[in-house]
């Protein structure tokens, strides 16, 4: 397993991330300021092997570019990734290379994210001929295997000749997993991994997960769904506007949610019981855009318990004051 | 009489390699002024269909056979001549991707006028302030119907498909999962607004959705889908309580929910291929219930109780001890 027995899985810390905003040739000449997206300001998180972290917000938050960050497909501007106690933020491509294979992402959408042109047995064993892994043929030939075995495709002989348009939504979304799993990866960045699949049987997908992460697989799921993450996740981080605003153990957060935007937004996901009717407290307005980010705390245009205050502190994230357990920890000045 | 009432709808396509596929196979089901109905059920399940019937917007490659009752009028019996003096005056549909149903190359305020002057509804002057009371009812302020659909935001264009649906105030809005694609707050203020159009002026709503939360928070009655049937029909306080319909039950038992700790299952299997006749009921390979006529004996929609019509052998035991 690690060679890094005690030392967490990750560990991101103060991760900035920008996007420069074209200006176009009309906004050159004239010398307006170089713009950009602030699309991560300052995140910092851990996650230990065994652990499944639930990294949650509307669109445009900045939860897509973390995960991007920390598998090193964007470069962040400063703040410093750490891989089972190596810092990987500055690692070049042919460092990077052999990381790569313990930190595998899967995607959203599995009617794009599989070749349809490739059988499973293919599409499973593409990963260990990219990195050169899996010895002899029939070695190989094992390994895609046990992959499937492993994303719960079994017998594998019933899947391995198939082609995805041969398959559910919910088996294509294992033949992903399998494939990520055939390299016997650290880390799993899951990208909304049921988001597009039937309601029935995103449990199994994300039963999946949870096994995997029972057998020592860190997975950092990134999610917009709520009520997935209080079932399915062990921790989750709430994001606004490039920030965590609030952080803690998962039925913490849901039962006892300290920040304003984490209260708001728990109290509009619909319950599936119409008698628990929802007293949502809506908030109006829209997230502003990363290009302007207001002055203090982030969230105050739209915060209902903001004071003048907020308008100038930019809130830390700690502890907050009603916090039932040590780990809980919110950005703002009024908790 | 109700509102607007389908009755023993079916739709069949004709597929590219011959043979057809029969999507939507005798759906009947009402609504009245005020009332918000959800359509339930999983991709391929026929709910769009139905909606898309019920708008005569079915593609070349379907036909669709059954009654659409409309104020106790039939209009799908003259086909495209019956619909279409009702289609977005009395009937209206808003669709999941909002940015479809817009023009990208004109503004939001223009394509309304043009939908209010096209059914005469008003003209010039006139049709621009009702555009600017529309886009103010569904809470966009007017002045922004001078922007592009791409200067507004996913959930504004929403309101904008919204508003240019009702530019004709129909009596019945039928929405096709239109908050899949938006943020949970956004689609927190689009449900408030839908649900205000059905309250306050007596609109009658058929929500289309994959997503039970969302229908047992914002609908009185829902209608359960599978494999082109409606398999039970109640509501939504007995769908989520007494479900007469394994399907009911294990769909909602495979949502997650945020006030519940309890175990989230998938439901084994799939749906079935509807290109070929199906025997007994179409839910019983992947039902934990499944009996005796299962496999041989078509189960009907039936009444089990006082508004609440479902489709399973089950129904028909001597009361045993449910699970």
């Amino acid at each position: 397993m690690s060679s890094n027995g005690d030392k967490p899985l990750l560990e991101v810390d103060g991760l900035v991330v920008r996007y420069p905003v074209t200006r176009g040739l009309v906004g050159a000449m004239t010398r307006q300021p170089k713009r950009s997206v602030h699309a991560v300001e300052g995140v910092t998180l851990t996650l230990q092997g065994g652990e499944l972290l639930a990294l949650v917000g509307e669109s445009g938050c900045g939860k897509t570019t973390t995960a991007q960050a920390v598998l090193r497909l964007v470069d962040p501007e400063s703040g410093s990734i750490r891989f089972e106690g190596r810092d990987i933020t500055r690692l070049g491509t042919r460092e990077l290379r052999p990381l790569r294979r313990q930190m595998q992402l899967v995607y959203q959408d599995p009617y794009e994210s599989l070749d349809p042109r490739l059988r499973v047995r293919a599409t499973v064993e593409e990963p260990l001929l990219i990195h050169g892994l899996g010895g002899s043929k029939t070695e190989r030939a094992e390994r895609v295997r046990q992959a499937l075995i492993k994303a719960e495709l079994s017998p594998p002989e019933l899947f391995l000749d198939r082609y995805p348009h041969e398959l559910s939504g919910g088996q294509r979304q294992r033949v992903a997993i399998a494939a990520g799993l055939v390299l016997d990866p650290r880390l799993l960045v899951a990208d909304e991994p049921v988001s597009m699949l039937d309601v029935s049987v995103r449990a199994g997908v994300l039963g999946l997960l949870d096994g995997l992460r029972r057998e020592g697989l860190g997975v950092l799921m990134i999610t917009h769904d709520l009520s997935t993450a209080a079932r399915f996740a062990d921790r989750i981080a709430v994001m606004y506007l490039g920030r965590i605003v609030e952080e803690g153990p998962a039925r913490e957060i849901v039962d006892n949610p300290q920040h304003p935007y984490t209260r708001a937004l728990l109290s509009v996901v619909p319950r599936r019981d119409p008698r628990d009717r929802l007293r949502p407290q809506i908030l109006r307005g829209e997230t502003p855009d990363a290009v302007h980010i207001p002055a203090g705390c982030r969230f105050h245009p739209r915060c209902p318990i903001a004071i003048e205050d907020c308008k100038r502190i930019d809130p830390k994230l700690e502890r907050p004051a009603a916090g039932r357990t040590p780990t809980h920890r919110a950005a703002c000045i009024r908790v | 009489m109700s509102l607007l009432e389908i009755q023993d709808l079916h739709v069949w396509f004709d597929l590219e390699h011959g043979g057809e596929l029969h999507a939507v196979q005798g759906v009947s089901l009402s609504v009245d002024p005020g009332e918000r109905l959800g359509l339930v059920g999983e991709s391929g399940c026929g709910k769009t269909t139905t909606a898309l019937a019920a708008m005569g917007l079915l593609p070349p490659n379907a036909s669709a056979a059954g009654r659409i009752m409309l104020d106790g009028e039939d209009i799908l019996a003259g086909g495209e001549e019956t619909i279409r003096p009702h289609r977005w005056v009395d009937l209206a549909i808003v669709f999941q991707g909002a940015m479809n149903a817009l023009n990208p190359v004109r503004t939001v305020g223009s394509q309304i006028v043009e939908a209010i002057e096209l059914h005469g509804r008003a003209k010039g002057p006139a049709a621009r302030t009702q555009t600017g009371e529309l886009l103010e009812s569904v809470g966009i302020p007017a002045k922004r119907a001078e922007r592009f659909p791409h200067e507004l935001s996913g959930g504004m264009r929403q309101r904008a498909a919204i508003a240019m649906a009702l530019s004709c105030n129909p009596k019945v809005l039928i929405a096709d999962e239109p908050t899949t694609a938006l943020d949970v707050m956004v689609q927190a203020q689009i449900l408030e607004l839908l649900d205000a159009l059905c309250r306050d002026f007596g609109l009658a709503l058929i929500l289309v959705t994959h997503d039970l939360p969302v229908v047992a928070q914002l609908c009185d009655l829902g209608a359960v889908m599978y494999a082109g049937e409606i398999v039970e029909r109640a509501t939504v306080d007995a769908l989520y309580h007494s479900p007469g319909h394994p399907y009911t039950r294990l769909l909602f038992a495979a949502t997650p929910d945020l006030g519940s700790n309890g175990e989230v299952v998938s439901i084994p299997g799939a749906p079935p291929r509807l290109d070929h006749e199906l025997r007994g009921c179409p839910f019983q390979p992947r039902c934990d219930r499944a009996f005796g006529p299962c496999t041989t004996i078509h189960p009907l929609l039936k009444s089990i109780g006082a508004g609440h019509a479902a489709a399973c052998h089950l129904n028909d035991l001597p009361a045993i001890a449910a699970p």
